[in-house]
């Protein structure tokens, strides 16, 4: 089975054709971020981004609206990226039914851990420093796949890929249900980390380097993925 | 409509056996206020934090310890000052915290935290600042027990709270400024949050107020609990019962929950919390979630976090600790503004009439209790003017 490539976009104008960018170069899934005024998870590039975001208007109902703008273009899962500050205020039922009908899957809450709002389905992440039984909570839990914060800290491009990854996808391939999809996210950017990541889960998330790549628009964006999809299928496998 | 349905059957997994619904999340709550809104990273070390918090509480040596730093080194028990020329009308006390090292009741928490982080073997520290006060409370407690310490202030706090800067450095604390957004305390707290997630193994996040996710807002409020105790004895043995009301500044509400723990349990006595008129998040906020609790917060409809404005930097803050916002909704606490203007005018007064220069954070108690109803009154004085004389002068110079 060929490993995943999945691309975070942050909400706004230009973003249905960067989708359609990014899937043409190769990715398997767009993750689309929801800008929050105060994103704890978040490192400065996707910090910025959703300010920018916020100034062209990008709330809920404009992310919702780009969401199903994308969903006519692409054949891809969408995923949407989303504070729960932006829930609490919109609704967590209402979200998930909205968000269904503009076109999502599952969704991802970086900042609601994983044994709250149960009621909620939602893409569960762990990290380097969850415990054993918390990472058989997340994957027992999760919908569809089990998001893998390849690092100890927040979003953004690092030099290296996290040693941390190996140990935790381990720990997770142990854990979870057989067959459930890991993959790996946070300060993953050039293409080989990409394919180091690949070779240990089964799939790749690029966020921070996507959004600074898709500053330069459409074509640099496709070129960009078209080289961590290369990266990712030259992984052993 | 297609989309969703294709990538429903690739994506979720075929059978799905073991899926299961996980426990609700019930810890920390307030009347469904608080919680843990925070990123999984940081689940081990709050339930980390909490257990050894419920260790400590549960060990004597850690009273025993904390009693005789809060005593020895802090200054405690603070006393209690009856006004003469203030308000003659009144008969107002306040709780001088302003004499407490330091100079504010920030110190409380910073001496209990800390020896909290040396039993969980924590090196580094980090903490955000306000007014400054906080920062300056951490800086002093890791020069005392020789730990690292990073306290993030934003740029806009770090101009008009600049003798705070100074003593930060001079006691060896690396103040990181910050930049973006607000550039104020809301800011901070993000940033030494962010920190936190990258360092959490090494570090303790020293919380300066009653916010954040559980188990701080409990802690902050359980060690600045002595203040009410000490209070309600206090008052008890100089008038020789308790007071009409007490009256304290709210900026996250560490020194009003504090006070107001001695006196909750008092039907009799009321309770006033008293916010900046442009960061009163209890009079205008709604329900929203920031810096990892579900609380009362300046926020749009959209749940986007608003701007604050206030004359003083420890006030100027969007949210609310959890617990505020269940005694608001109980009635328990009243809780009312004071304007910018109010606030300087009462620092004045203070200063001229007893002696005193109280923080600008604390002014907003003091206006508050010239003008409610009660007449035999407990203000809690949070803190000291010192840091706030070049922005307190330059706005009474405009004025005159
Ligand atoms: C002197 C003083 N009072 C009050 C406050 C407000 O904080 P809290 O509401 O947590 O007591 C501050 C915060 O910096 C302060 O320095």
């Amino acid at each position: 089975m060929s490993k995943k490539l999945i691309i975070f976009l942050m909400s706004g104008r230009q973003t249905p054709d960067l989708a359609e960018a990014a899937v043409e170069g190769g990715a398997d899934l767009i993750e689309l971020g929801f800008p929050f005024s105060d994103p704890l998870a978040d490192g400065p590039v996707i910090r910025r981004a959703a300010e920018v975001a916020l100034a062209e208007g990008m709330r809920t109902k404009a992310c919702l609206e780009c969401l199903a703008e994308i969903r006519g273009r692409v054949q891809t899962p969408l995923v949407p990226f989303v504070y729960s500050a932006l829930l609490e205020a919109y609704g967590y039922q209402r979200f998930v039914a909205d968000a269904h009908t503009a076109g999502a899957g599952a969704i991802l809450v970086p900042d609601l851990p994983l044994d709250a709002h149960s009621e909620l389905e939602r893409i569960q992440l762990v990290a380097p420093t969850s415990t054993d039984e918390r990472i058989r909570l997340a994957a027992e839990t999760t919908d569809g796949w089990l998001y893998l914060v390849t690092v100890t800290g927040t979003t953004g491009a690092r030099r290296e890929l996290s040693s941390a990854l190996a140990g935790l996808a381990a720990r997770a391939r142990q854990l979870a249900p057989p067959g459930l999809p890991l993959y790996a996210g946070f300060g993953i950017s050039t293409p080989e980390h990409a394919r180091a990541a690949a070779e240990i889960a089964d799939g790749v998330i690029v966020g921070s380097r996507a959004i600074e790549v898709a500053e330069g628009g459409s074509d640099d964006l496709r070129r960009y993925v078209s080289s961590l999809r290369a990266a990712i299928d030259a992984s052993g496998s | 409509m297609i989309g969703r349905k294709r990538e429903e059957r690739s994506y979720r997994l075929p059978s799905s056996p073991a899926k299961k619904t996980p426990p609700a999340e019930s810890r920390g709550l307030y009347s469904g206020y608080g919680g843990r809104y925070v990123p999984e990273t940081l689940i081990p070390a709050l339930d980390e934090l909490e257990a050894g918090w419920r260790a400590a509480r549960a060990d004597e040596s850690f009273a025993r310890e904390l009693n005789e730093l809060l005593a020895n080194y802090g200054g405690r028990p603070t006393p209690l000052t009856l006004t003469e020329r203030f308000c003659p009308q009144k008969r107002i006390y306040l709780k001088r915290e302003d004499l407490l090292h330091t100079g504010a009741h920030k110190l409380n928490n910073a001496l209990g935290q800390i020896v909290l982080a040396r039993r969980l073997g924590k090196k580094r520290i980090v903490a955000e600042t306000g007014a400054g006060q906080h920062g300056v409370a951490t800086a002093t407690v890791c020069a005392r027990f020789g730990l690292d310490c990073v306290v993030y202030m934003g740029v806009e706090d770090m101009r008009r709270q600049r003798p705070n800067v100074e003593r930060m450095q001079l006691l060896g604390a690396e103040v990181r400024p910050v930049e973006i957004g607000t550039r104020t305390l809301k800011e901070a707290t993000s940033e030494a949050i962010r920190d936190w997630i990258t360092n959490v193994e090494t570090t303790h996040y020293l919380i300066g107020s009653c916010v954040g996710p559980h188990p701080y807002p409990e802690i902050v409020r359980e060690l600045q609990a002595v203040i009410g105790r000490e209070s309600r004895e206090q008052i008890l043995e100089r008038e020789g019962h308790l007071p009409e009301a007490v009256v304290a500044c709210v900026g996250g509400g560490s020194n009003s929950i504090g006070m107001f723990a001695g006196f909750l349990e008092d039907a009799e006595v009321k309770l006033y919390g008293v916010e900046a008129a442009g960061a009163s998040s209890l009079n205008s906020g709604r329900i929203a979630v920031l810096h990892g609790a579900r609380s009362l917060v300046l926020a749009d409809e959209d749940g986007q976090i608003a701007d604050a404005h206030s004359i003083s930097a420890g006030l100027d803050y969007p949210g609310v600790g959890p617990e505020h916002a269940a005694l608001r909704d109980s009635g328990r606490v009243t809780y009312l503004t004071c304007t910018d203007d109010e606030a300087l005018a009462a620092f004045e007064r203070l200063t001229k009439m007893e002696g005193i220069i109280p923080a600008l954070e604390s002014a907003h108690a003091l206006a508050r209790a010239l003008d409610i109803d009660e007449s035999l009154l407990l203000v809690c004085l949070s803190g000291r003017g010192d840091k706030d004389l070049d922005e307190a002068l330059a706005h009474l110079r405009s004025q005159a």
